[in-house]
Formats: C-alpha cells, sequence, structure tokens
C-alpha cells in the first residue's frame, strides 16, 4: 500500500499533468456525490433551515428522522422489501444455480434448446408481460400480497446464464471423483460444485438483491394497499403525500438509500468485481 | 450397486460395464430433468404463456370488467393515429438518442483517465459508482427538488449567485426532458465507468509497449489500439444502455407525479404511457398493444447494434 502511494507520488512528481487530472477526476467525483450529500444534509435540516442553501445544517436535528420512523409505516415498508428482497435473493440463487449446472454439466437431449428458450426470455421486456401478470395475480387473488410481487422474479435467466458459464469452467475430473465416492448428483452439486463458484454466486446475489430492493415499476402495479408497499413505492406515495415538506422527503429518501450504502460499504470490492464478472460474461 | 450387478461384471466385464455406464447415463438424465421440471413449470407459466397472452391481448378490447373481444388491428390502427403515441414515440427516442451517447462518451473519458491515476482510485471510483446503487425513486425526489425555483432549488440558488437568470427546468415544455435525463444519466454512468475500466484492464500491456516503441503518440494508441480493442466491451454498453434508456420509467413517474410524463407530455416515455393506459384508464387491449411495439422497437435496436458493431 505504501509503496504504491510513494510510487505514485513519484509518477506525479515526474509528471505534473498527472496531478491535474487526478485534481479534475477527484472534483468530477465530489459533483457525482453532491446530490446524496445534499440529501443527508436536509434531512437533518428542520423545516426553517430548509431555504438554507448550506450542504448541512447549522443546527443540525434529528427530528425528521424521529417523525418519519415514528408513524410506523418506514419501518413496515422497510421489513417488506428486506423480506422480500432476501426471498427473491434465495430463490435465484438456487434455482439459477441449479439450472446452470444442469446445462452446462449434464448431456441429455433437448439441453441446448432449454438453454436457448430460457435465453430467449432476456428478449421479453417486462414490461409486455406486466398485463397478463396483473390479470393472473387478480385471479388467484396474489394483488396485495407478498407472492404477488415476488413471483415473477423467482428465477431469471440472466442468473440461469450467468452460473452456466461459470459452471463450465468447474473441472469434470472433480465431479467424476465425488461420483465415485458414491454422492448423489444433488449432493454433487450442492458440496462439490457450488463451493467451486462462490465468486459468481455472491456476485448474482449482491445484484439480485441490489435490483428487487429497488424495483419500482411491478411493486408499484401489483400492490395497492401501503401495508404492501416496497420501500421504492411507499417512499414515492410519502413523498407526495408531504408535497412541500422537502426536509421530510429527503429524509423518507435517506432512510431508503442508507441500506444500499451500506451494503455499498461492506461489499464495495465483490461489488465492483462482480459488475465486472457480470459485464464481461454477460 | 445389486448383487446381480456384481456377478454380471464377474462373468463379463466388458459387457456388464456398459451396462453400467449406460444405466448411470439414464440416472443421470433423470436427475438433470428433475433439476428442471420446477424451472421448466416457472419459465412456461411466468414467462412464455405471458408472452403470448401479450400478443393476444394486443388484439383485444379487454378492459378488465369485461370478456376480452377479438378486435383485430383495431388497437394498432387507434395507436398510430393518437398524437400522444407519436409525442411518446419521440421522446422515447430522445432519451435514447442522447442518453446513449453522452453517458457512454462521459463514461469512456472518465474510465480512461481514472485507468491512469494510482492514487486513491477506489476511492475515486466509488465516488462515480454510488449513483447507480441508489433507488431511482429517492433520487428522483432529490433531482425534483434541485430543479425547483428559488428559494427551494438548490440550481436555480446557485444560478442566481452568479447572476444567471432563473430556469423553469421540470416545469418546462423544453427543459424537462433534458432535466430527466441529466437524473437518469447521472445515476446510470458508474456502471459504465467500471465496466469501461474493466475493459481497459484487459487490454494487454504489451501492446501498448510495443506502440511506444514504435512511436506512437497517446493519440494514435487510443485511436489504434485501445478502441478497437475496446469493441465487445463498447457494444455490451450500447445495447446495454440503450435498451436502459428506452425502458425509462423510474425517474419520469417521480419526477413529475403530479402530472405524469407532463408538463403537456414532453417528458412521457413508451412505458409511462403503457402504465397509464393499462392501470389508470384499464385499456388493457390498447396497453397490450404498446408493450408489443415497445418489444419491437427493443429487438429492432438491439439487432441493429449488433448488426453494425460487427460489420466494422
Amino acid at each position: 500500500m505504501s509503496t504504491a502511494i510513494s510510487e505514485s507520488l513519484m509518477q506525479a512528481k515526474a509528471r505534473p499533468g498527472r496531478i491535474l487530472t487526478w485534481a479534475v477526476l477527484l472534483i468530477g467525483g465530489i459533483i457525482m456525490i453532491t446530490p446524496i450529500l445534499f440529501m443527508f444534509g436536509t434531512s437533518f435540516k428542520d423545516a426553517g433551515q430548509v431555504y438554507d442553501m448550506r450542504l448541512f445544517p447549522e443546527y443540525p436535528t434529528l427530528d425528521n428522522y424521529i417523525q418519519v420512523l415514528s408513524d410506523g409505516r418506514f419501518l413496515r415498508w422497510f421489513a417488506n422489501s428486506m423480506g422480500i428482497a432476501t426471498t427473491v435473493t434465495l430463490s435465484n440463487v438456487f434455482f439459477d444455480s441449479l439450472v446452470g449446472y444442469t446445462l452446462a454439466k449434464f448431456d441429455f437431449r433437448g439441453r441446448y434448446l432449454i438453454f436457448l428458450a430460457i435465453l430467449s426470455t432476456l428478449m421479453i421486456p417486462t414490461e409486455m408481460l406486466v398485463i397478463p401478470w396483473y390479470l393472473m395475480s387478480s385471479k388467484l387473488g396474489w394483488i396485495d400480497t407478498y407472492w404477488g410481487v415476488m413471483f415473477p422474479g423467482m428465477m431469471t435467466a440472466f442468473g440461469t446464464f450467468l452460473m452456466k458459464q461459470f459452471f463450465e469452467t468447474v473441472p469434470n475430473d472433480f465431479l467424476e471423483a465425488a461420483r465415485i465416492d458414491g454422492l448423489n448428483e444433488f449432493q454433487i452439486w450442492w458440496k462439490i460444485a457450488l463451493p467451486l463458484v462462490t465468486p459468481a454466486l455472491s456476485a448474482l446475489a449482491i445484484f439480485t438483491f441490489l435490483g428487487n430492493w429497488t424495483a419500482f415499476f411491478w411493486p408499484l402495479i401489483v400492490t395497492t394497499s401501503q401495508e404492501f408497499y416496497t420501500l421504492p413505492v411507499g417512499l414515492t406515495s410519502f413523498a407526495i403525500e408531504q408535497s412541500i415538506q422537502w426536509e421530510k422527503i429527503m429524509t423518507g429518501a435517506a432512510l431508503a438509500t442508507i441500506p444500499t450504502l451500506i451494503v455499498f460499504l461492506v461489499l464495495q470490492r465483490f461489488i465492483v468485481r462482480g459488475i465486472m464478472l457480470a459485464g464481461l460474461k454477460g | 450397486m445389486t448383487s446381480a450387478n456384481t456377478t454380471q461384471v464377474q462373468v463379463a466385464p466388458q459387457g456388464g460395464r456398459s451396462r453400467k455406464r449406460l444405466r448411470m447415463q439414464t440416472k443421470r438424465v433423470l436427475w438433470a430433468w428433475g433439476f428442471l421440471a420446477l424451472p421448466i413449470v416457472f419459465y412456461s407459466w411466468i414467462r412464455f404463456y405471458p408472452t403470448l397472452d401479450a400478443f393476444w391481448l394486443s388484439f383485444t378490447d379487454w378492459d378488465l370488467l369485461n370478456e376480452p373481444n377479438f378486435i383485430g388491428l383495431d388497437n394498432y390502427r387507434q395507436l398510430f393515429n393518437d398524437p400522444q403515441f407519436w409525442q411518446v414515440f419521440k421522446n422515447t427516442f430522445t432519451y435514447l438518442l442522447a442518453g446513449t451517447p453522452i453517458s457512454l462518451c462521459f463514461a469512456f473519458v472518465i474510465a480512461y483517465f481514472l485507468d491512469r491515476v494510482r492514487f486513491m482510485q477506489g476511492f475515486i471510483r466509488a465516488l462515480y459508482f454510488l449513483p447507480f446503487l441508489t433507488t431511482a425513486s429517492a433520487m428522483a425526489w432529490v433531482w425534483r427538488w434541485f430543479y425547483q425555483p428559488v428559494p427551494i432549488g438548490i440550481i436555480n440558488g446557485l444560478l442566481a449567485d452568479f447572476g444567471i437568470s432563473q430556469q423553469p427546468f421540470i416545469r418546462s415544455v423544453d427543459q424537462a426532458l433534458p432535466s430527466v435525463l441529466l437524473t437518469a444519466i447521472w445515476a446510470g454512468v458508474g456502471f459504465q465507468i467500471v465496466i469501461f475500466m474493466a475493459g481497459l484492464r484487459a487490454i494487454p500491456q504489451t501492446y501498448y509497449e510495443a506502440a511506444r516503441i514504435d512511436g506512437l503518440g497517446e493519440w494514435a494508441i487510443l485511436r489504434k489500439i485501445t478502441l478497437p480493442l475496446l469493441k465487445p466491451t463498447t457494444v455490451f454498453l450500447v445495447v446495454f444502455s440503450s435498451i436502459g434508456f428506452l425502458r425509462i420509467f423510474d425517474q419520469v413517474y417521480n419526477i413529475t407525479t403530479n402530472d405524469p410524463g407532463g408538463p403537456l407530455n414532453s417528458t412521457k416515455p413508451l412505458v409511462l404511457m403503457i402504465y397509464q393506459s393499462a392501470f389508470s384508464s384499464y385499456q388493457m387491449g390498447y396497453a397490450a398493444a404498446q408493450t408489443v411495439v415497445l418489444f419491437t422497437i427493443l429487438l429492432i435496436v438491439s439487432l441493429i447494434q449488433l448488426w453494425v458493431m460487427r460489420k466494422r
């Protein structure tokens, strides 16, 4: 670390242009996160200070958070989003990897056809499916249920494709050895193959979680009562209700953003590597 | 496995082994179909059937209350004669044709220079990347606040400090769409930077060294080595972000909730029109026809881009 820094400092000395580049990039980056900083800054202002253009208030207060959280809806939406995103993630990690493994490592008639069929669903935009899904949900009583929000995303073609790519790199010898040891096919997948693709699996888990945490279109359609809103949908209805109380709206927005920021700070390295993996493979 | 099997192997090792292998093979095929059973049900029922259903509904007058009647191409005729549709069509393509090149150029320039910076590279990258992880609906409200007139809005407040006249932003027919687009670009560019940086890192250093020995300047290296070798990354990003801009919804819906897609439909994209036709006016058949149009546009745009990129 320290050698890297001193090395780059030497480089910087050698070329003053590099310092300028670095400074411009840093300033650009700070401008990029300005909206996020203002959101947090304003969430600590009371109604009287909102029009003060200072980034952070002179007299910070937690009143907005206390008021917004005390009406209980945010906690409910938070719990809804957490439960939904977690369940969908587990389902995707399980099924996408199982299907990806089967398509990568089993030899049977129709394998390629199934792979193509699953891949072809990537071309169908969700927007085209929401009307039939809505019809299906209303017939089966899934409107305003957690299952209604979750069912379309329980497996994804993208995840299956990603996992298939990675399972193809697992050597067959490992699987053969396990077969000779008398493990059944499910055990071979679960105990031998799955641990070998942990990086891809964690990338898939992170993306699925973040994607479902921030999902807006389908939850907006399939939920009609506030109890079943997810956080993004709840935030929208909350913001409309608050009309011009920007400090309250910013508090709500901050509450919806904090969990993704925590996930990012904890898993930054995995997220960036995962995006690189998924982006280049997908 | 069974004792009979063992005897067979002892008697005729050759034939027995192949029969055993055959049975193993059948067993594995059964396992495979067992693993695929539930996913096949899922994909047929939640993906394929609804796809066909959407096509079918687009030929009906279904309004959620009465039984759907087949009305042929009437929905499409109505759509193509609807002036709002052409406004929406224009808006959707403005998002695409302005958003994709602007965000990709910006992302490339940042990635290109950030790739050479060593000191605090991860930290600076994180600054650009953070907006990508935020919830679009939350950030749309932050930007909506920014775009307010003085004394509320930050941007107008800043402009006032510099003595520049007030801008209406999301209240103006001309400025609303660019304002929304800026939000979408801001949110997506971090992802593109990360992918471009991965692409740049994948180019072998030896190519650059060889080029420098040959006396090529930085600009020539960029044009003759970096950009051509970066083509797969660029193709991926162009297709990926085009699809994103064609499907824009969250930002528009949240920035203009009091008049969704307004003012005067100037920001309304196709997905918002679909949402309103289906879930505000309950014209399900009409909305289904719009989804088929969206699907066709997405398909054509991706095919054209893949074809153009492959030819070069």
